[in-house]
């Protein structure tokens, strides 16, 4: 179990990050809100995922996230693509990310674990907006060449977890920087 | 794009009150982004969207024999005050 909420934490942190990218560039300011806000709402949930993943692992969500190696994060290689400035990516990643998500927190939220159970149901509800935001652009969207195409090369990606973008190693140095600038022996 | 104004309720029950506006392609997007702006934070129980065009603005309101009497403001109470004491010193006087 503790596997699959690590797999669900890292794609929620990573995606989150991924989407704060936008923040402030964002070709609309009506998106430029709702992309960063749709990232807040995306790492709160990677932080309840991680406490609950650090409970059964003995450890804490803060290490889990940041102080793993960037090898051994098993988020989706459809998250770490660095896609800022490209709009019709974006949305792809955002609408496969979505779906995706959705299959994946309706077998959580049946599981025999209430604590699973009952966090995949409190996620799942904020989810419903961000797959509401997604539906919309993708009903607008979905005869335009470019983002059918954005579509069809990020669809493999969803489920590969073993590998990852060589730019996931660059957003883990941002991440971690100041974390890792701690002088030793202190504590944050 | 189109302009839509928000109103926003508190509280059930409570007058809808203007919040701000958003722009958005159609009101899909209006709803979303209606959503996101004015309502994520459990700051509105329910929410008004109108598009700015179907809005109709009056103005203009004229007075020209400045007949303050019809607005509430027309009855400075402080002026009357001091001229009926006026008169009433007057009158003691």
């Amino acid at each position: 179990m503790s596997e699959l909420l690590l797999e669900l934490a890292d794609d929620e942190l990573v995606i989150g990050w991924r989407d704060s990218e936008w923040t402030g560039i964002a070709p609309l300011l009506e998106e430029d809100v709702a992309f960063s806000s749709i990232a807040q709402n995306e790492i709160g949930h990677a932080r309840a995922l991680y406490e609950l993943a650090a409970r059964d692992l003995g450890t804490t969500a803060d290490q889990l996230a940041f102080d793993r190696s960037p090898s051994d994060y098993r988020c989706s290689a459809l998250v770490g693509l660095r896609l800022v400035p490209d709009w019709a990516r974006t949305i792809a990643r955002r609408y496969l990310y979505e779906q995706a998500d959705e299959r994946r927190l309706a077998a959580l939220k049946a599981s025999d674990d209430p604590e699973v159970a009952g966090l995949a149901a409190k996620i799942d509800r904020e989810e419903a907006y961000h797959r509401m935001h997604a539906q919309m652009w993708f009903e607008r969207l979905e005869d335009e060449p470019r983002f059918v195409q954005a579509l069809e090369e990020l669809r493999p990606l969803v489920d590969l977890r073993d590998e990852h973008p060589p730019e996931l190693a660059e957003l883990w140095e941002e991440m971690t920087m100041v974390r890792r600038s701690q002088p030793a022996g202190t504590t944050w | 794009m189109t302009v839509y104004e928000v109103f926003r309720q508190e509280r059930k029950g409570q007058p809808f009150q203007h919040a701000g506006a958003l722009s958005a392609p159609d009101p899909a997007f209006a709803e979303v982004y209606a959503r996101e702006q004015y309502g994520r934070r459990q700051e509105s129980v329910a929410l008004w969207l109108v598009p700015r065009d179907a809005i109709e603005e009056l103005g203009d309101f004229v007075d020209e024999l400045g007949r303050t009497y019809h607005r509430v403001d027309g009855y400075p109470l402080k002026e009357k005050l001091k001229e009926a004491r006026e008169r009433a010193a007057a009158r003691a006087g």
